[in-house]
């Protein structure tokens, strides 16, 4: 199944980000390669702060392991969301430092950025971080930001949009607004 | 909107700061002050300002209504439990258990403009007839000095204020002269599928009343499906009380928000004269005005009454009866749930559609009324469910398909008997954040309500078993819950020795103090409450413009 413009905008509107208006403007880097395609953002070198591109590469290259084999475009779909996401609140900057927690660890632990790792690889990074055992906490320990800020903000988008909502089953996820039919309609 | 209300990434206890620039004095020459902005008191304001000059004093915050989908989120992600959706909690909002059931009071209320029906779900159902005469017909509790035909066209206003969807299939409901404001919502797919059971057992399935938009209404959206009713509806589609808080502004009223009362003051002439309420400034003003109407809710209201203990009343405001706090009753829940082998179409939305009153008014000394809900919202919701476990990928989806996809569930709500040892009182030694005791939750329930559960359990799993379900859980007597229904603890009586307020909702002992809340129920029936709320507060600003204009 392929995550479409309207799944961003859909996983959006269930967290009230104000992608809305970010997504009517496309942006000059969706044209260019994505992460995964061996081409890591040059302009962060992994120090400070990580800039939105970084941001980008580095949560589209965890979608890819997040996400299930079966979905198709994820790089456009992360892109958008971050479209959205990324918009100076405390959130985006939640997201931002807790990306910088995990681009540190792949630099240390595995001499490359997120982007650069093989999928098994990205995977072991965020199980060695613990954000697979990790409950969700914004202020918490490193496993637990990132297990909110990283893996559990790429799956609430993908599991709140229409697209991820029927890979599971249900048209109509908690969060979208489907519209109050599909609940009076049989399976499909 | 103040704006000063924020819903960042922490957890929230009482919200918003003391910056912003906001006009929290007192209102010069004010008719009537209604203390709190939930429900009841938005109607009664709603309904007064047009004629009268009305100022409302609310303990929370206004939420910006920009900020919904971000509570969604928070009611979605398992960082944010329930009080974190609408920043309950903190020292403002502290309280003690001192019962023989946990009372979870900041799960069951949100502190703000709007109040708990923020919040709420949304059902509203007429109390029966006999639920006003409960004494007599069921040989419980005390009757209501009303009865259905007093309150039955402010039934109907109600209805309209709301805006109920509706449909008059119900056999077992109480007279109504009119349809509901909107249509019903359609059955669920999976109320089909329990059709066919009840049809066998001979059980009759219905529509309930909702109070959310089937279609557009009073310039409110039609609902979207967004699956998170309770605790926040995104879409503005469920009513909630900012509705007629804004309508009564835009007719002149004064809305002060984070302007907790701590102490109503009275002459000696037993009047209120004044609300002494407290602002963010760390300021204490006094709100004077000819006519007060409480409406905080079944459990600040009495803790409100007793803070106001003065010489001649030593016991609390309005406690000539002894009663304020006493007959603290919820509805207590009855479910049972599993799994069948097809797809049963859950979580799509997150209100019901169908219910069963058809035993209900077989209630007697022995058996209380009870209501049986079809749910919509069985079994886990899968974005839900996505954001816990240590699994990711194919894994992860794996896990959710095997999880998702064939629950069903039954609801129900069981009538508590009123008693004197389930009450409200002031906490001895904990204080909130302006040093105000806290109010103590002393819930007991009786016998009666607890078989009572018991038999709802049996219809409930025989219909189930009818279905073909594997039934996996049974809320019963020892793993029931409240329903959030706060009622009781100001009850109605004609007689002032037996209770707080008359029929017409004021109190016995001071001419100028109404109370408008779920707090006067003499007895609960097992409807869900809010309908009956604003029907009362309805009734209740009818009387206060009377008395005012008559000058008593």
């Amino acid at each position: 199944m392929e995550l479409t413009r309207r799944d961003a905008a859909a996983a959006l509107a269930a967290i009230g980000a104000t992608g809305g208006v970010a997504l009517g403007v496309r942006r000059a880097t969706d044209d260019r390669g994505r992460p995964g395609d061996g081409e890591a953002d040059a302009a962060w070198d992994g120090e400070g702060a990580p800039d939105d591109e970084a941001v980008r590469e580095a949560m589209t290259a965890a979608a890819r392991v997040l996400y299930p084999e079966e979905v198709s475009g994820i790089d456009a779909f992360v892109d958008r969301f971050l479209d959205g996401r990324l918009d100076g609140s405390a959130h985006a900057e939640g997201v931002r430092a807790a990306v910088a927690e995990v681009e540190s660890a792949a630099r240390s632990w595995y001499d490359a950025p997120v982007a650069e790792l093989s999928a098994a690889e990205r995977d072991d990074l965020l199980r060695e971080l613990g954000a697979d055992t990790a409950e969700e906490d914004p202020g918490g320990t490193a496993a637990e930001r990132v297990r909110f800020f990283v893996v559990n903000e790429l799956l609430l988008a993908l599991y709140s949009s229409p697209t991820g909502g029927e890979l599971v089953g249900i048209e109509n996820p908690q969060g979208y607004a489907g519209g109050a039919e599909s609940y009076q309609e049989g399976p499909r | 909107m103040s704006g000063a209300e924020s819903v960042g990434d922490g957890r929230s206890g009482a919200e918003g700061g003391a910056g912003e620039e906001v006009d929290r004095t007192p209102v010069p020459d004010a008719d009537v002050c209604v203390v709190g902005a939930g429900p009841a008191g938005a109607l009664v304001a709603d309904r007064l300002a047009g004629d009268r000059d009305v100022v409302v004093l609310d303990a929370g915050p206004r939420f910006d209504p920009a900020d919904r989908l971000a509570r969604q989120e928070r009611a979605i992600r398992p960082f944010y439990g329930r009080p974190d959706v609408w920043g309950v909690g903190g020292a403002r909002d502290a309280h003690e258990n001192a019962g023989d059931w946990f009372y979870p009071l900041n799960h069951a209320r949100v502190k703000g403009v709007g109040g708990s029906t923020l919040h709420w779900q949304g059902m509203v159902m007429r109390l029966h007839e006999d639920d006003f005469n409960s004494g007599t017909e069921r040989g419980v509790g005390p009757d209501w000095p009303i009865d259905y035909a007093d309150l039955r066209p402010y039934y109907a206003e109600a209805e309209k204020e709301l805006g109920v969807a509706g449909a008059s299939d119900n056999p077992y409901a109480p007279p109504r002269e009119e349809p509901h404001p909107m249509p019903a919502f359609e059955p669920s797919y999976s109320d089909s599928l329990f059709a066919e059971a009840c049809e066998e057992l001979g059980i009759d399935m219905h529509s309930v009343p909702n109070a959310r938009n089937s279609e557009p209404y009073d310039d409110r959206s039609p609902c979207v499906g967004y699956g998170t009713c309770q605790p926040v509806c995104p879409s503005g589609a469920k009513y909630d009380a900012t509705v007629h808080v804004e309508r009564a502004e835009e007719k002149g009223a004064t809305v002060v928000d984070r302007a907790p009362v701590e102490r109503l003051e009275h002459d000696g002439d037993d009047r209120v004269t004044a609300a002494v309420y407290a602002t963010p400034d760390g300021e204490r003003h006094r709100q004077e005005a000819d006519a007060f109407v409480v409406a905080a809710g079944g459990v600040e209201t009495p803790r409100l009454l007793l803070l106001s203990a003065s010489d001649r009343y030593p016991d609390g405001l309005a406690n000539g009866s002894g009663h304020v706090g006493e007959f603290f009753m919820d509805h207590l829940f009855a479910g049972a749930g599993g799994t069948l082998d097809e797809e049963t179409r859950q979580n799509h939305v997150g209100f019901y559609t169908s219910a069963c009153d058809q035993f209900y008014d077989e209630a007697d000394a022995e058996q209380a009324p009870f209501k049986l809900e079809f749910f919509n919202y069985a079994g886990p919701s899968p974005v839900e469910m996505a954001l816990t476990g240590d699994d990711w990928g194919d894994p992860l989806l794996e896990r959710l398909r095997d999880g998702y996809g064939n629950h069903i569930a039954m609801g129900g709500l069981v009538e508590q008997a009123p008693r004197a040892d389930s009450r409200i009182t002031l906490a001895d030694d904990r204080t909130d954040d302006r040093g105000n005791p806290v109010p103590q939750m002393e819930w007991t329930v009786g016998d009666r309500a607890l078989d009572t559960i018991e038999r709802a359990n049996e219809i409930q799993v025989e219909i189930l078993e009818e279905l073909g379900a594997d039934v996996e859980w049974v809320a019963g007597p020892d793993a029931t819950g409240p329903a959030y229904h706060h009622m009781g603890t100001t009850r109605m009586s004609d007689d002032p020795d037996s209770g707080v307020v008359d029929a017409d909702c004021r109190t016995h002992d001071l001419d100028n103090c109404w109370i408008a809340s779920s707090s006067v129920f003499p007895t609960s029936g097992a409807m869900n409450p809010t309908l009956t709320i604003a029907a009362l507060a309805l009734r209740v600003a009818d009387d206060v413009d009377a008395r005012l204009s008559e000058g008593t």
